[in-house]
Order: structure tokens, then sequence, then C-alpha cells
């Protein structure tokens, strides 16, 4: 009884499932999907190295000095960093009154209760990066995270940022034109072709645009490439502050846990050795 | 409830005497995973994933109380909460890492000791009702890391408990009800939010309550074995300690080798970068799918593409996805076969292999976009989910011709004793 009613429930998912094939797979023959834009021309990032990226890899705090700069001249016009408190900055080299510093240039708005007034106040190293009002097209996104946020990380921050290009005439790998195959595909006025960016058209115009943008202070060239490729490291420190710890940490319990994992297995063969099978 | 040749709690000095006469804890703890509890000396390593389990639970029970100290369930901060723990709490990025990968490792193991029962037949008589717990402590197990995955307040968070809720909306008249009941409005927020904070805070509990019932069970006919021949004299067994302390020890110790690379090397490789954008209720994120171990349920929710007859597609869906966890609950009464081990049935071997294939296969396409090839996939792979137990167990285990078992457990390890057989074996 209970093999009749199992093999008729059996049946009765198996037919449905059957019947959803069949109709698919004819919808699927008569009208196979369309290759898209997005699907042909979007870019996977760039290979780029990180000094942080290996197993004992660690961040170089010179680099994200110099992403913090990138992303203070360029890109904190529009973007937030609320997560980070400028005391953080303490961990990528700075020492207490270049914190001050660097809070003071930032404005945090104050609610005046009794007068209902929003005012601004010089930023305190306890303070997180304020919010920045953005009045433009589009929607900035808080940059605290992204490197985290993107499939890609911090390669795929540096290659958006370096991959703008012109779409009229533009090839994929395959020799394919972009516009010769989708003509509708036009990037539309106040958007951006970015063959990087899931939908290829992005809201943000090309931050770093030309060579020593940033005047930085090491002596390392500053161009559009080594621009995009400090801040990004930059933010996946900001994404990722504890990462340098967590290596750490994950060496010296891994060698805890095989020194006493070889133990175990020794002990366990130690008690076993009178048990033939083992 | 034990063998009669189990060793017996013997206090050993006169505190533990007092003790054993006023309340027999240690005496309880020895009889249940002590000296106390023979158990088949032959268990591989297949067995040792229960103990895994058990510890895995403790884990996620000990890093969430103290996450839950510093988290702030409320939607105006969660997602802000979070990353607090991450940057500001001293080791929390290590607590946190560990409870999210935590779960994963959770059901890495639970997922090991499910399949080691299918293989061996764990779930036949006389130990159907540890399996029909099991089957409870899994359910409980999905729906407490459902809810722990909507708490960071992500936009996969977000979307997901949408997404789940919303399966609730399919069913017929009151289905819309159910889901806004459940939610307590419209749409995800703060009610939901801190009602499935308080669920996720209380199930672990219940879990370790049913773990109790599970291992209580467990304990009635005794432990299962490869073999699947039941003990039958002392020389079958061991005492659970020393020696399966012992392996479990080095398991245990393998286990958190691999639990603590992912931890401390790769902690986001199981999550989606979409959980670390807070939730917004006005952007959808291009592909919502749940978390890895939700994979294999996901393609069968989404293979339904087709309203059957009278019944919506979403429905059907709906319905398919419970039914592929509540077929389990049958299963003790679905595979007839006497044999218990899948070393000794030869036809119903190769359809084992066939469903571990066709579970990964379906896990693949449920974390794939809902596109073509992958629902045609999960479509045949659902098929098959459903024939394996509904219609190939049923059939094989009454047709199928098992292989001849070994006498006992001791021949089975040691070999068989000729000079104690009456008649001369058989020439090999």
């Amino acid at each position: 009884m209970i093999r009749i009613i199992s093999i008729l429930v059996g049946a009765f998912f198996s037919l449905a499932l059957l019947w959803s094939f069949g109709n698919g797979a004819a919808s699927f023959i008569k009208e196979p999907p369309a290759a898209t834009a997005e699907a042909l021309f979007h870019q996977h990032p760039k290979h780029y190295s990180f000094s942080s990226d290996s197993a004992f890899g660690t961040f170089d705090k010179q680099q994200l000095q110099r992403g913090f700069k990138v992303y203070k001249e360029v890109c904190a016009a529009c973007h937030a960093l609320k997560q980070v408190a400028f005391r953080d900055l303490k961990a990528i080299g700075y020492n207490d009154d270049e914190v001050k510093a660097v809070a003071k240039g930032f404005q945090i708005p104050v609610y005046n209760p009794a007068t209902g007034e929003v005012n601004t106040r010089d930023g305190l190293p306890t303070d997180h990066f304020p919010p920045v009002v953005y009045a433009g097209q589009g929607n900035p996104p808080d940059l605290s995270l992204i490197t985290k946020a993107r499939h890609g990380g911090a390669a795929y921050v540096a290659s958006l940022l370096t991959g703008y290009a012109e779409q009229e005439g533009y090839k994929n790998e395959k020799g394919q034109e972009l516009l010769k195959l989708f003509p509708d595909a036009k990037t539309p006025d106040g958007l951006y072709f970015n063959p990087y960016f899931a939908n290829l058209n992005i809201a943000m115009p090309a931050p770093i645009a030309s060579d020593d943008q940033v005047t930085y202070t090491d002596g390392t060239k500053a161009t559009v490439d080594q621009m995009a490729q400090d801040v990004s490291a930059f933010l996946t420190w900001t994404a990722e502050p504890k990462l340098d710890k967590r290596k750490q940490t994950g060496w010296a319990v891994l060698g805890f846990l095989l020194f006493a994992t070889t133990l175990a297995y020794m002990a366990y063969r130690n008690i076993w050795a009178g048990k033939k099978g083992h | 409830m034990s063998f009669p040749w189990a060793n017996e709690y013997k206090p050993a000095n006169a505190l533990t005497q007092w003790l054993d006469e006023k309340l027999p804890l240690p005496r309880f703890v020895y009889n249940a995973v002590g000296a106390g509890y023979p158990v088949p000396r032959n268990l591989n390593y297949a067995w040792n994933f229960g103990v895994l389990a058990g510890f895995c639970l403790m884990l996620q029970i000990v890093t969430g109380v103290i996450l839950a100290m510093h988290y702030a369930a409320n939607a105006d901060v969660a997602f802000n909460s979070v990353e607090h723990i991450m940057r500001d709490v001293n080791w929390g990025w290590m607590l946190r890492y560990a409870h999210a990968n935590g779960a994963s490792a959770f059901f890495v193991v639970v997922y090991a000791h499910i399949f080691r029962g299918f293989f061996y037949g764990s779930y036949k008589a006389p130990r159907e009702m540890i399996w029909l717990l099991g089957v409870v402590i899994f359910l409980l197990m999905m729906a407490t890391a459902f809810m722990g995955y909507v708490l960071p307040w992500g936009q996969m968070s977000f979307w997901g408990a949408k997404v789940i809720t919303g399966l609730f909306g399919a069913i017929p008249l009151v289905g819309e009800p159910i889901q806004i009941w459940l939610l307590g409005g419209y749409a995800p927020d703060n009610a939901a939010l801190n009602r499935f904070f308080s669920l996720h805070f209380l199930l672990p509990f219940v879990i370790a309550a049913v773990v109790i019932l599970h291992i209580w069970a467990l304990h009635i006919p005794g432990s299962s074995n490869p073999t699947g021949v039941e003990v039958k004299t002392e020389s079958d067994t061991v005492p659970f300690h020393p020696y399966y302390t012992a392996k479990d020890g080095f398991g245990l110790g393998v286990f958190l080798l691999g639990y603590c690379t992912m931890l401390f090397f790769f902690p986001n490789a199981l999550g989606h970068p979409d959980n670390y954008i807070p939730a917004n209720a006005m952007s959808t994120p291009a592909h919502i799918v749940p978390e890895w171990y939700f994979w294999p349920f996901y393609a069968i929710l989404r293979a339904f593409t087709s309203d059957f007859f009278i019944i919506p597609a979403k429905l059907m869906g709906v319905l398919a996805m419970f039914s592929a966890i509540l077929v389990w609950f049958f299963l003790p009464w679905l595979d007839r076969s006497p044999v218990r081990s899948g070393h000794f049935r030869p036809v119903f071997k190769k359809f084992y292999l066939a469903l571990v294939i066709d579970v990964l296969v379906l896990g693949y396409c449920g974390g794939a976009p809902a596109a073509e090839p992958y629902v045609m996939i999960s479509q045949i792979a659902s098929i098959y989910y459903f024939a394996h137990f509904l219609i190939i167990l049923p059939i094989v285990s009454a047709i199928e011709r098992p292989e001849a078992l070994p006498f006992s457990i001791t021949e089975a390890v040691l070999g068989k004793d000729e000079s104690a057989t009456l008649a001369p074996a058989a020439a090999h």
C-alpha cells in the first residue's frame, strides 16, 4: 500500500516536472534566448596583484596612504566612507597629530536642538567620515565596504576606474563590435561607457582622468593606473581593516591545530593498537 | 538500554559517590558518551560526523550568544552594528566570521551525516526514531540558518526574507494574510527583523533539546555500523571511551583545520558580496540566491515553471521543495530491504551514487541564475530526486538480491574463524 502511494506521489511530481521541462524546452527551441550586449561585452576584472592578496601578504602602508590621498582628493567629493573613523587611520601609519589634522579637514553636521539649526563643526579623531550630500545624477554608494560588496573586489574597483573606453568602434576580445551588433546599446546622455560595469553604462564620469591628478609626496609616479591601484588597496583596507591581524592569527591557529591533530592521531593509533583492522 | 556487558560506572571517591546518590549526572555522562556505552568496533570515519555536528551546534551557540551582546536588531542600525562588531569589538571580526562560516561548517558535517545514513541504511528498524528526530533537527537548522542570514540586514538578507516568506504567499486563499502575519507587515522591516532575531536566538536551544532526544533514541538500539549486522557479542564492541573519543578527537582536529582555513583565509568565500550592501527595498539584486546549503532545494523550487492542471507553478514549486525534505520522514518505510548497509546491495549502490551526483547537480543549478540551461537541468535532476526516493527505492528494495552478509561484526573485522565453523568452509 505504502509502495503504491509513494509511486503515485513520485509520478505526480515527475509529471509536473516533465510538463515544465517540455514547455521550457519548446520555448527554448522556438525562441532561443537572444544574446545581450551585457553578456557579450561585459568584461571580467583585469588581473591586478595587491600586496595583501596572498595568505602571507600584508598591507603596504605606503600604498594605503597614497590611496587615502586619492580618496580624499578625488572620491570624497561624491562618495562617503561612513564605517571608517578618523582614528582608524592610525592603523595605516598616521600619527595622532596627522589624524587630528585629517579630521579637522572634514566638517561634521551638528543639530542644535535648542535652535533647530543644523551647523557644522570640525571633525575629531573619534568621528566617522561624514555623509556626503550629492545633488547630481545617480546614487554614489558608500565606499567603506565596496571591495567586499562587489565580485572581484579590489581588482574590480581598479578595473572600473581604468576601464572607461570610447564606445564608438569598441570591440570585445572576439573582435565583435558593440554598436554594430547592438545599435540600441548606445550609451544614453549623462551616462558613461565602461565595459567593466555590469550593464556597461555607469553614471560616474571617469574620476581619474590624467596622470598627476593627485600629487604624491613619496616619489611614486602618479599614473592613472597607479592611482587606481592605490585607491583600490586603500578601499580593501577600509572594508577589512583587520585583514593583517586575521591572517597572522590564522597561521598561529593552524600551526597549533596541526600540532594538536598530530598528537590526537598518535593517541588514536596508540589506543586502537590492540584492535586489528585499525 | 544498553548491552549486558557494558562497563558499570563506579564512583572513584567520596565526592562522586555522594553525587551519584543524589544526582547521578556523572553516571549519565559515563553511560552516554563514556566507557559505559559499548559501540561497534568497526565504525569508519563516516561515523565521525555526528560528534562534529554536536560540536558545531555548541560553537554556533557560544559565538552567537557573544555576538548578540553587540548586535542591534533594529532595521536602522542592524547593518552598522555588524560593522561595529567587525571593526570596534575586540576580536569581533573573528567571532562573526566564526559564526558565519560555522553555519556552513555545520551544514557540511550534517549533510555528510545524512548521506552516511542514506548509504548505510541508518534509518531502518530499529533506528527509525533516531532518523525521524534527525530530520526534525535538519528542518530546525534550516529555519535557524535562514533567519540568521537575515540579521546582518544586507541586500541578500532583505531579499532572501522577502522571497522565502513569499513562498507562503503561494498557499491558496490564505497565503497572502499568512505572509503578512509572518512578516508583521507588507515587506520585511523592523517587525520581521526583530522576530527573526528572537527566533534565531531561541531555535538553537530547541535544536539542542532535540539533539538530546536524538542521542537518547540512539542509545536504545546502540549505534549502527558499516556492515549493518547487529551487535551479537561483547567482542563486536569497544567502549565509546577511550576508543571513539580518541577517534573523534582526531576527526575534530581534521575538521578544525579545514574550518579555520576558511575562517581566517577565505571568510567571505561562501557568502554573497551583495550582503555587504545595506538592505534597500527600492533596489532588487540581479540574482537573489540563498546560501549554498539551500541551493539543491532552491533548484527544486525553481524547477516548476508551468502550471500543472489547476495547480499554479509557484504552489507546485513550494509543495515540491518542502516534500523534498518531508520525503525523508518516510524513508524507513520506503526502503524495505532488510539489508541495511549499501555495501551489500549492488543495485542500490549504483542508485545511491546517482543520488549524490544528482544533489550536487541540483546544488550547482540552485546557485546559478534562473536561466537556461540551468532550469532544464534542474528539472531533470528534480525528477531523479523524487523518483529516487518515491519510485526507485521501493522497487529496488523489493527486487534486489543482496550479497552475503558477514556472520558478525567481529568476523567482518578479524576474518572468519575456520576452526570454529562446524562444516568445512567451501573452497575459495
